[in-house]
């Protein structure tokens, strides 16, 4: 019996993914989904900070009085850092609803992002040595 | 959801915390079809028991083929297993497994692109769902290894056969592996690093 074949692909320019399409702007009513867990927290202009699955959020600070009841949660998970993918889950939001959340908080200032590393054209090889040694130790 | 009561929230169990000094992460996608054994490769190396994270796309978004003449949106909700293993205290490394339909997979920003590569895990008895990732890959330049997980009843094929029928670049590492070992899990994830390191030190990535 011999395998299904296929054929290799070459690296190509592709368009930018479509971003991924919850918006926190109201309206837009989806009657299949009336929860729409991005509305809880409105941006006014909508706009997010850079976040990635493992950006690591720490707390600045508690959760002020005026912190909604989401906005303290986070505040109060985020005491050790912890990735937005984490947050996601614990908080059972959809990654995109996160964002907005963790952009209103580091616009307020009540926590900081630590930016993950990523692929680089000019790849870090300490950076991999690292991530190697630490495999070694599992 | 009722976020009242904080106390229900779950959260890390302290031994889960992760240190202060904690600074930046990393992660790798562990990519296959379904049933392939994404989850328990993941849970088999990582230190904190696997969680699932959730994106909601749309069709409209994706422009493909198994809507036509159907003009409302729909949403569909994307989930993806991860780990985390800590290696040192400052980095951090994460796995995601991404189950479901791969075409969406790529739609979610910055998953593939931050990467610092992917495993493609490959079932024998289903060769061919792999096929439509392993070219995205390549497309996107994701560099990739490919680890086939033994299944007892799957036909066996030498090595060199599989890497044939995949059309694998020659440099491209594939070996075999039982994904439920976190040996043998280990010895995948190490095998990406040192192919990654390959390329770093040809300067063949772009």
């Amino acid at each position: 019996m011999t395998p299904p074949r296929r054929k290799r692909r070459q690296p190509q320019q592709l368009p930018p993914p479509p971003p991924p399409l919850p918006k926190p702007a109201d309206g837009e009513e989806n009657p299949r989904y009336p929860e729409r867990l991005y509305t809880i927290a409105g941006t006014a202009d909508g706009g997010r900070a850079e976040l990635d699955l493992v950006t690591l959020i720490v707390s600045r600070s508690g959760p002020p009085p005026s912190a909604s009841p989401e906005e303290a949660a986070v505040l109060r998970l985020c005491t050790a850092p912890l990735s937005v993918a984490e947050l996601s889950a614990y908080l059972n939001l959809p990654f995109s609803a996160m964002t907005v959340l963790i952009t209103e908080l580091i616009t307020t200032e009540l926590v900081q992002a630590r930016a993950p590393i990523v692929r680089q054209s000019v790849p870090d090889r300490s950076l991999l040595e690292a991530v190697m040694h630490g495999l070694q130790r599992l | 959801m009722d976020f009242n009561g904080s106390d229900t929230i779950p959260g890390p169990r302290t031994e889960d915390h992760l240190p202060h000094t904690a600074q930046s992460a990393v992660k790798i996608v562990i990519v296959g079809g379904f049933g392939v054994g994404k989850t328990t490769m993941v849970g088999s190396v990582s230190e904190i028991r696997p969680l699932t994270t959730e994106e909601t796309m749309t069709q409209a978004g994706i422009g493909v083929d198994d809507n036509y003449g159907s003009e409302s949106k729909t949403a569909t909700t994307v989930a993806m297993d991860f780990g985390r293993i800590s290696i040192t205290d400052k980095l951090v490394l994460y796995l995601f497994g991404t189950p479901g339909q791969e075409r969406f997979w790529f739609l979610w920003n910055g998953l593939f692109e931050g990467a610092l590569g992917a495993v493609v895990l490959v079932d024998t008895r289903r060769l061919e769902v792999s096929f439509d990732v392993m070219g995205r890959l390549e497309e996107r330049g994701v560099p990739f290894v490919v680890a086939v997980n033994s299944f007892p009843d799957a036909p066996r094929y030498p090595i060199e056969e599989l890497r044939t029928a995949l059309d694998l670049a020659p440099e491209i590492p594939i070996m075999d592996c039982d994904v439920r070992r976190r040996a043998s899990s280990k010895e995948v994830l190490m095998t990406l690093m040192r192919f990654l390191h390959s390329l770093a030190l040809s300067g063949a990535l772009t």
